[in-house]
């Protein structure tokens, strides 16, 4: 329906031109009615609900035919004040509503808050170890599945349905470790202060040995059906290009940054969890635009792969290693165990705190209903994200709550090149680049 | 105004001053004295050993245990008061390269004349924070960016911070720098008052702070002075008040049982 009337700006509010409302199928009456006018200039609101804008992503366009002369974005519409909802919660709480964030990179989220507050709580160095290649592991793995995702849904956004639904085939497998191993395909809130939340179950070892296997034979398929791949080079070559100088002005880290040569990735350059220990190479590619960016997603799952496979064979060492701090001031004292109705439960504890010691039961009672304090101060661990530094600003006044947590996503930061990377380009670039870019709307808006 | 305060506090009956004040103060001072920091630091480390007094930044403190007044608590945990110390200045050498950071930055300022920029430096849990006077922060900005010696040229975005009883200077904001030259990362604190939330943008230095300048106005209702287009970005373009602020008032829920609702957050009973 080609109309006058926008309900949503009223007539004072459009200072110019025409407003057309589409709703589909009117195509006809739409290009008739652009053809009356001699104005090439057109203003299109693309999303914020759009399948090609990776998310609840609104994106301002100003077009001269099909080139994009200024290109503009909407965000806020996944907005759910994480941040402030964290200083209502104990520090360990703060896990479940971070890990919420970048939905694709839950562990991302955890990791960064709890090495912040390990930090200030002075207690890095007494993580035990089994605890570190276990973040490690499920960080890698997440590694994957968010790069799977994003080259899935790139694929998707230029046609390309067949990368879309081989890449969700083998998220599947990276969510159902997570399953196995936390309890959860997302929003684990697995990573705690002092370690992790629970010990990897029996038969996980051989689970992911499996699937690193398989991942042998199917990672492969990404680049004989991509790589070399026509369509696909001519879609993304050349297409949202950002070079290293435009990178740090914006502020722009992860693959992008990586893209331009450049090799910077924190877990070399700033090691956390123990990365100096493992064995993998920073990916860069030297073309500075999609395609490129596309390649590195490819080369970084094959390292984290690598890396996986270190973590499963320390882990096969490791076994019955303590994966929580011992300081018991800190460390959530049950173990959860799978009772006989196939529940979760903590038996053992239970049995202890409310049939043997006093003591253990209100030293429960208070750990779980107050917390832990946190020394005043301020802290910044940032991590390597999928998508580049993702660093949480955690500040407590001594209290048992985050005065306040700060994220610093690099999806929000990232987005910003938006415009520089389409501006001058075609409509249908812009696209490409932002999946180049692989924001995920949840971590901008938080 | 605060002197004046404390000027005026003095000259009064120290019965008449409330009992709250008084407990302040003495936690205050026992922070001072090396005797601990209320109930938050039990362990003697020496960067947990609270400084001298006069150096030490208390900005508020804590009542009682429970989140609760006028309970009729006869146990005398609802009279505790825990004052909030953050980490005190630190005292030359800062160790390691922290030394050659700010001996390089003072340097440059000394050339320029500015050497009273840098408030305070504070080194805690193996971080380093410069505490910047607001006015200076474009000019010392410039320089952390642009000088051989300390090039971070890669800044993380702005963090605002709400200190509702910092008084004169209730909002920070924190911005964190990355030298990828050198491989180090430093933290840059500015402060303004509740009275006068202004800042001068650093957008022109680090373009990255477009979207993050606009993020802690909408959160904070901190003014980037000079910021290309200061408007929302998260929030609704008509949104009152700014959320993130201590002082931001919360909503309750309201329940389907018998016209009950849940309290606001900071109005449950909890432990403080």
């Amino acid at each position: 329906m080609t109309t006058e009337q926008d309900f949503y700006a009223a007539p004072g509010d459009t200072s110019q031109g025409r407003v057309f409302t589409v709703t589909g199928q009117d195509w006809d009456s739409i290009t008739q009615s652009i053809g009356e006018s001699a104005d090439e200039r057109v203003v299109v609101n693309m999303g914020p609900q759009h399948p090609s804008t990776h998310g609840v992503l609104r994106l301002i366009l100003e077009l001269e035919g099909e080139t994009v002369t200024e290109a503009r974005c909407g965000i806020g519409y996944l907005h759910t004040g994480i941040e402030k909802n964290m200083e209502y919660r104990s520090w360990v709480q703060g896990v479940t509503f971070c890990t919420r964030m970048d939905y694709l990179s839950p562990f991302y989220n955890e990791a960064t808050y709890v090495l912040g507050v390990e930090r200030l709580l002075d207690i890095e160095d007494d993580i035990p170890e089994k605890a570190q290649v276990m973040r490690v592991l499920l960080m890698e793995l997440n590694r994957m599945s968010s790069h799977l995702v994003a080259i899935a849904t790139g694929g998707m956004e230029i046609g390309a349905l067949t990368v879309m639904t081989i890449g969700f085939r083998e998220r599947e497998l990276v969510l159902d470790l997570f399953e196995l191993i936390t309890g959860l395909r997302m929003n684990h809130a697995f990573f705690r202060p002092g370690g992790v939340a629970q010990d990897l179950p029996p038969g996980a070892l051989d689970e992911i040995r499996d699937f690193i296997a398989l991942m042998k034979k199917r990672l492969p398929e990404y680049a004989a059906l991509c790589n070399a791949n026509p369509i696909f080079k001519g879609r993304l070559e050349g297409v949202g290009h950002l070079d290293l100088a435009g990178c740090l002005a914006l502020g722009i880290t992860g693959p992008v940054l990586r893209s331009t040569g450049y090799a910077w990735d924190l877990r070399k350059t700033q090691p956390y969890c123990g990365y100096e220990d493992y064995d993998f190479e920073v990916q860069t590619w030297d073309t500075a635009d999609s395609y490129g960016r596309f390649r590195i997603r490819l080369n970084e799952m094959w390292e984290s792969l690598k890396i996986v496979e270190q973590c499963a064979d320390r882990l096969a060492g490791l076994e019955g290693a303590p994966v929580m701090v011992g300081d018991k001031k800190i460390a959530w004292p049950s173990q959860l165990a799978i009772g006989s109705d196939g529940m979760g439960n903590s038996l053992d504890h239970i049995r202890h705190i409310m049939g043997e010691s006093m003591e253990a039961l209100i030293h429960h009672f208070k750990l779980v209903t107050e917390g832990f304090r946190v020394p005043a101060g301020q802290a910044y661990v940032p991590v390597e994200s999928p998508r580049g530094e993702l660093g949480a600003h955690v500040v407590s006044d001594g209290g048992t709550r985050p005065f306040r947590a700060h994220f610093r996503d690099p999806s929000f930061t990232n987005l910003q090149a938006t415009s520089v990377m389409s501006e001058g380009g075609m409509v249908a670039d812009v696209i490409v680049a932002i999946a180049s870019i692989d924001p995920v709307m949840g971590g901008v808006d938080r | 105004m605060s002197d004046e305060k404390t000027d005026d506090k003095s000259d009064k009956n120290e019965s008449a001053r409330p009992a709250e004040e008084r407990n302040l103060e003495a936690a205050k001072a026992e922070a001072g004295t090396g005797s601990g920091v209320g109930q938050s630091a039990p362990d003697q480390s020496p960067e947990n050993v609270p400084a001298p007094t006069g150096e030490v930044r208390a900005v508020g403190a804590r009542h009682g245990m429970f989140g609760v007044a006028g309970s009729g608590d006869t146990s005398g945990y609802g009279g505790l008061v825990s004052a909030t110390v953050f980490p005190a200045p630190s005292q030359k050498p800062y160790g390691g390269w922290f030394d050659e950071v700010a001996g390089a930055l003072e340097a440059r300022l000394e050339a320029t004349e500015l050497t009273a920029a840098i408030e305070s430096v504070v080194v805690h849990r193996g971080e380093i924070t410069f505490h910047v006077r607001r006015e200076d922060l474009p000019f010392v900005a410039q320089m952390l960016r642009d000088d051989e010696a300390l090039r971070f040229e890669f800044c993380s975005g702005v963090s605002g911070v709400h200190y509702p009883e910092d008084t004169g200077r209730e909002l920070h904001a924190v911005y964190h720098l990355t030298s990828m030259t050198h491989n180090r990362r430093i933290r840059v604190e500015v402060t303004a008052p509740d009275s006068d939330p202004h800042l001068p943008s650093l957008v022109s230095i680090y373009p990255t702070l477009d979207w993050h300048e606009r993020e802690t106005y909408d959160m904070f209702g901190l003014v980037f002075d000079g910021h290309p287009a200061l408007t929302r970005v998260l929030m609704p373009d008509d949104w009152p008040g700014h959320p993130q602020r201590k002082d931001y008032p919360l909503g309750g829920i309201p329940v389907e049982y018998k016209g009950g609702s849940i309290p606001p957050p900071d109005q449950r009973r909890s432990y403080n």
